[in-house]
């Protein structure tokens, strides 16, 4: 597919994040701001954020395929989605929240506006959330979700995903994004993937697929670390003008 | 310095709701009966690029309590901080565009040693085409602090007034209303952070 970005307006670092404006993926035209981003010192508010306190108030429950309270099973490949959550330079995040959403086996959102005919699993409600361990790490049982049509642009399909939201220690590190399963045909085709700037950056979003996670009779294994922002020096120790900003 | 390439940005699409904002994940009530601080509502609508409303838009906000203290270990400020208050809220946005808070206003946080910034709330925009999200702040339009406030002189001056809320009462109830406008005539100033 051409790569087609229009815009100038690119958050944070242009190798990773997409463009506000892709014409591709045709949401964005009436969505994306056309003025310049507003370059701001960090302050203690962006410094801060909600990670650790909402984090250590969420319960857990990160058992996809059982947590419809139906007492029936998913149906669908089982998987275990894990890996760790680390900052830029390398050091792990720990007790952080991640939640997630995603399409049954079908590929079927349960959503009012989600009405293509594909079929609704009872015993399956799409969402999940875990923290991070001292080590960073995190870990989902769930099935695999199918690929999902979409009105993008004749016959659009997006290739199978799992969205993530993660918080991480602080408004920098804010992150919400897409993990994607390997050797989907749909990658090339996909305006949102295709949205990120770079082959090696798309790539970051393809979990691996990884036989010593998988378990024996019970689900297949891939591994997805994410990589997040900062966290920075305290404000204080910030060296004042453009090097604050990173 | 950074050794690790960062994750990459996607939309958070149009089906976040399950996931975001089950019930004990939505958060638009932000105070309790012992919150300390003064009672604001928050209220406004999510607005495109032709002023068509955004229903499927979420909203997260993060602010320093009454006493301009956040509720995160990084703030190490002398301001207490208030047990019944966290600082975070999340909230979706209706057919028409709108979302809300309940909450209390915040105080004046360091900007450095001597200096603080106006009271604010830190606003976060996720949505259905929009790759990336976008950061912003509420301002108290009624605020003097304004004025002298390190971040608001950072924008250009026509742009400043899409950060302040504006000021209603409605019998007792203190509303503050917000709108936020992705593209076009009084786009909203957005922040690279």
């Amino acid at each position: 597919m051409k790569q087609i970005t229009i815009g100038d307006i690119v958050r944070g670092d242009q190798e990773v994040f997409p463009p506000y404006l892709y014409e591709a993926y045709q949401s964005t035209r009436r969505r994306a701001p056309t003025l310049p981003l507003i370059e701001v010192p960090l302050t203690l508010s962006e410094l801060t954020g909600p990670g650790p306190a909402i984090s250590a108030i969420t319960a857990e429950d990160a058992d996809l395929t059982r947590n419809a309270g139906t007492g029936g099973e998913a149906i669908g490949q089982r998987i275990i989605v894990t890996g760790r959550i680390l900052d830029d330079r390398g050091n792990a995040v720990p007790n952080t929240l991640l939640e997630i959403w995603q399409a049954n086996a079908a590929g079927r959102y349960l959503h009012k506006r989600d009405q293509w005919p594909g079929p609704l699993d009872p015993n399956f409600l799409g969402m999940g959330r875990c923290l991070t361990d001292e080590h960073g790490v995190y870990r989902f049982l769930t099935i695999r979700p199918g690929a999902y049509p979409w009105k993008n642009h004749p016959n659009a399909w997006r290739p199978a995903h799992i969205h993530f939201s993660v918080f991480g220690p602080s408004m920098l590190s804010r992150l919400v994004t897409q993990m994607y399963f390997p050797d989907d045909s749909l990658h090339a085709i996909d305006p949102i993937m295709s949205s990120i700037p770079t082959e090696a950056a798309r790539k970051r979003l393809i979990a691996v697929y990884d036989h010593d996670v998988t378990e024996p009779e019970w689900a297949l294994g891939y591994r997805w670390d994410i990589v997040l922002r900062g966290p920075y020096a305290t404000p204080f120790e910030l060296p004042q003008g453009e090097e604050a900003q990173q | 310095m950074m050794t690790l390439p960062l994750t990459g940005s996607q939309t958070v699409g149009p089906f976040f709701e399950p996931g975001l904002l089950r019930e004990d994940a939505r958060r638009n009530v932000l105070t309790q009966a012992e919150t300390v601080g003064e009672r604001i509502r928050i209220e406004g609508r999510v607005l495109d690029g032709d002023a068509m409303p955004v229903p499927d838009a979420l909203i997260e906000i993060w602010q320093a309590n009454a006493h301009g203290r956040y509720n995160h270990p990084t703030d190490q400020g002398q301001a207490p901080l208030d047990p019944a208050f966290l600082g975070f809220g999340r909230s979706g946005t209706t057919e028409d565009g709108g979302y809300w808070f309940e909450t209390i206003k915040p105080g004046a946080v360091l900007f450095d040693k001597e200096q603080r910034q106006a009271p604010h709330i830190c606003v976060t925009v996720f949505a259905r085409g929009l790759l990336n999200h976008l950061m912003t702040r509420l301002y108290f339009e009624d605020e003097p602090a304004n004025a002298l406030d390190p971040i608001l002189q950072c924008v250009p001056e026509e742009r400043r007034a899409t950060l302040l809320a504006r000021r209603e009462s409605r019998g007792a109830l203190v509303v503050y209303r917000f709108d936020i406008i992705l593209q076009g005539a009084g786009e909203t100033a957005f922040f690279n952070v």
